[in-house]
């Protein structure tokens, strides 16, 4: 028996157990197949459950547990790190009729699974304000502020902050906005910011490769002294390269 | 002050599967726990708390690296990123001891994770035999292959596991990780002998030892059906399987797995110095 | 805006969030960094408990045989259908995993 044999029917029940399998006295081997069924899909659809909280908060257990389900058959791991299990929910949310009306879930797996990331992502020493400090006014403008392994930007269109907030840590209701986060980690524990109004752009145009200047481009509307004070305070900047990327 | 000659063998006594949430009670009072086991997918992250607390127990305790996705009996050939990822992790952490299981776990770019069952035959032979061969080769290190917990038989098997072992061992030159749960569960399941199965293992090619819980279930037939889920106490027929283990073998680094429904570290120190007082009787 | 009232304006700002930053005692930054809590790693060599029904349960959605509703906290989450504002899609992708 090949092993796509076994694959096959460990993933779709209705697939008869594969001829061959038997129990000791050489009958077919029914539930004992089972058990690894049980366990392929019991153990990926726990790892979403770990992965995916405030997704599963906002949806409920039942029916997380049964999306996971079709998720884990739809889209099996493609390694053996299960921490990273997860990668394409917000694609798959996006597509699965059962939540259409919920339009922010995708957005909400993006940053549970931009946690998980940032959680696992490698240390790097922050630049010290004091270097920042002595930085010439017009050297800031021509450098490009390189951002942790561990710094992910999520820019939605839902108040994606205030969910994950209401669900994971028992925030105030969510209302109807858009919202920028930024998921920092200043140690060892990530944490979602809320971005002031305006400055995702700006974070992504950093992140892009833009020095200060260009990533501004010409749009100072936007709180840049919280901003520049949040990546300071998160121990977000870990170089300031002079000039423009080659 | 650690010794550090102690990281390069695991010690012939209890070690423990290490799990985040006992941190503290391993750091302020391991008591019978001489060295930890890790799963080393959960430390292929590029760094964060579990690469610091990692390297924080390894400068105190020995470390034994337990892989669980390399499908060293799969048909295809062995994930290169991943062997690399393992190169790595050995590397730098220069564990103890490294194992692995007798199963498959991927298919294609799939991984199932589950450790899945092959049958014995002089094919399956040839292909763990080079997956083997070429982990030791990029390791640059002996590895230990451990016995698995099956649920069912194949038709097509043509070997004996203890023999199939052997003759990996004879190819190869690995070590064995003999898990006594495994062979009361799978010698359940096949309804065979597990005090024969302990007594024609090559106890001199052992490393290392696991013990662990399971559940109790049935098949279609109404016979009893093991399942190997860490989620509870070692029950006593597997200890009784245990002793008899080192009366045979000797004392050895010896592993209380619990990975299922995880409990407070003083049950786990309970099972660890039930453990250890088995190990003294021999040692004494 | 001149270059140079933006760069006056931008070093003005970096100025006030270092001056933010240094009044902020730094303590927190000098804890024991390892003692946190840590998520529990997800590979395990464990079966799961039992042969329950969970891997033997047909799973079809596209038919009539999806029952569920999403009943968690969602529904009581007031946010209108329609999505708000005009952002381009997410900016930084996550690595592959």
């Amino acid at each position: 028996m090949r092993q796509a044999e076994f694959r096959d029917a460990l993933l779709d029940p209705d697939l008869p157990v594969p001829a061959g399998l038997t129990d000791p006295q050489g009958h077919p081997a029914g539930r004992r197949f089972d058990v690894y069924r049980n366990n392929v899909s019991v153990s990926l659809a726990e790892a979403l459950c770990s992965a995916f909280p405030v997704v599963r908060a906002l949806v409920g257990e039942d029916f997380f547990a049964a999306m996971a389900a079709v998720y884990v058959r739809s889209h099996p791991p493609g390694s053996p790190l299960l921490m990273f299990y997860g990668q394409q929910m917000a694609d798959f949310l996006s597509t699965f009729e059962p939540v259409a009306h919920l339009g922010y879930l995708p957005d909400v797996a993006r940053l549970e699974l931009a946690l998980h990331h940032s959680y696992h992502a490698a240390d790097r020493p922050a630049v010290a304000s004091e270097t920042l400090a002595c930085l010439a006014p017009g050297q800031l403008m021509e450098s490009r502020l390189q951002l942790a392994p561990a710094v992910f930007l999520i820019r939605s269109q839902w108040p994606v902050h205030s969910i994950w907030m209401a669900n994971a840590r028992g925030g105030p209701p969510p209302r109807a906005e858009a919202q920028d986060v930024l998921v920092t980690r200043p140690q060892f524990d990530p944490e979602p910011e809320l971005l002031p109004k305006g400055a995702g752009r700006f974070i992504a145009r950093l992140i892009a490769g833009h020095t200060t200047g260009a990533a501004l481009e010409d749009d100072l509307s936007f709180d840049l002294t919280a901003t520049l004070g949040l990546l300071i305070r998160s121990g977000a900047i870990t170089q300031i390269i002079p000039g423009e990327p080659k | 002050m650690p010794d550090q000659t102690a990281r390069h063998s695991l010690p012939p006594h209890p070690g423990v599967g290490y799990k985040a949430r006992h941190f503290s009670n391993i750091i302020d009072q391991a008591g019978p726990v001489k060295w930890l086991e890790i799963h080393a997918e959960n430390y292929m992250g590029d760094g964060g708390r579990p690469l610091a607390q990692l390297r924080h127990l390894a400068e105190r305790f020995p470390i034994s690296v337990h892989g669980v996705g390399l499908s060293i009996g799969g048909e295809a050939p062995l994930d290169r990123d991943h062997l690399a990822r393992l190169a790595h992790l050995c590397g730098w952490l220069n564990p103890a001891s490294f194992s692995e299981h007798l199963a498959w776990s991927t298919h294609g770019a799939e991984f199932l994770n589950d450790l899945l069952p092959l049958p014995y035959t002089s094919a399956t032979l040839a292909t763990v035999v080079s997956h083997i061969d070429q982990v030791q080769a990029t390791l640059g290190r002996r590895m230990l292959l451990e016995n698995p917990a099956v649920y069912l038989d194949f038709a097509e098997t043509e070997m004996d596991e203890v023999d199939f072992l052997n003759e990996i061992v004879a190819r190869t030159g690995c070590g064995l990780l003999l898990d006594v749960n495994n062979v009361h569960v799978s010698s359940t399941n096949r309804q065979t002998d597990p005090f024969d199965y302990i007594d024609r293992f090559a106890h001199d090619q052992v490393g290392e030892i696991h013990l662990g819980g399971h559940d109790q279930d049935h098949d279609d037939t109404g016979a009893p059906l093991l399942i190997d889920s860490h989620g509870c106490e070692i029950v006593d027929p597997v200890w009784e399987l245990y002793a008899h283990t080192l009366a045979t073998g000797g004392a050895k680094p010896t592993l209380i797995e619990w990975d299922n429904d995880v409990p407070d570290w003083p049950v786990l120190a309970a099972e660890a110095d039930r453990a250890a007082r088995l190990l003294q009787k021999v040692t004494a | 805006m001149t270059h140079s009232m933006k760069t006056l304006a931008v070093a003005g700002s970096l100025a006030a969030a270092l001056s933010a930053h240094f009044a902020t005692p730094a303590s927190a930054q000098s804890k024991e960094k390892c003692f946190g809590v840590a998520l529990a790693g997800q590979n395990d060599c464990a079966a799961g408990p039992g042969t329950t029904c969970a891997g033997t349960s047909k799973v079809d959605y596209q038919g009539n045989s999806w029952k569920l509703v999403p009943a968690g906290t969602c529904t009581t989450m007031e946010l209108p259908g329609g999505r708000m504002g005009s952002l381009e899609a997410l900016d930084r992708d996550l690595p592959q995993g």
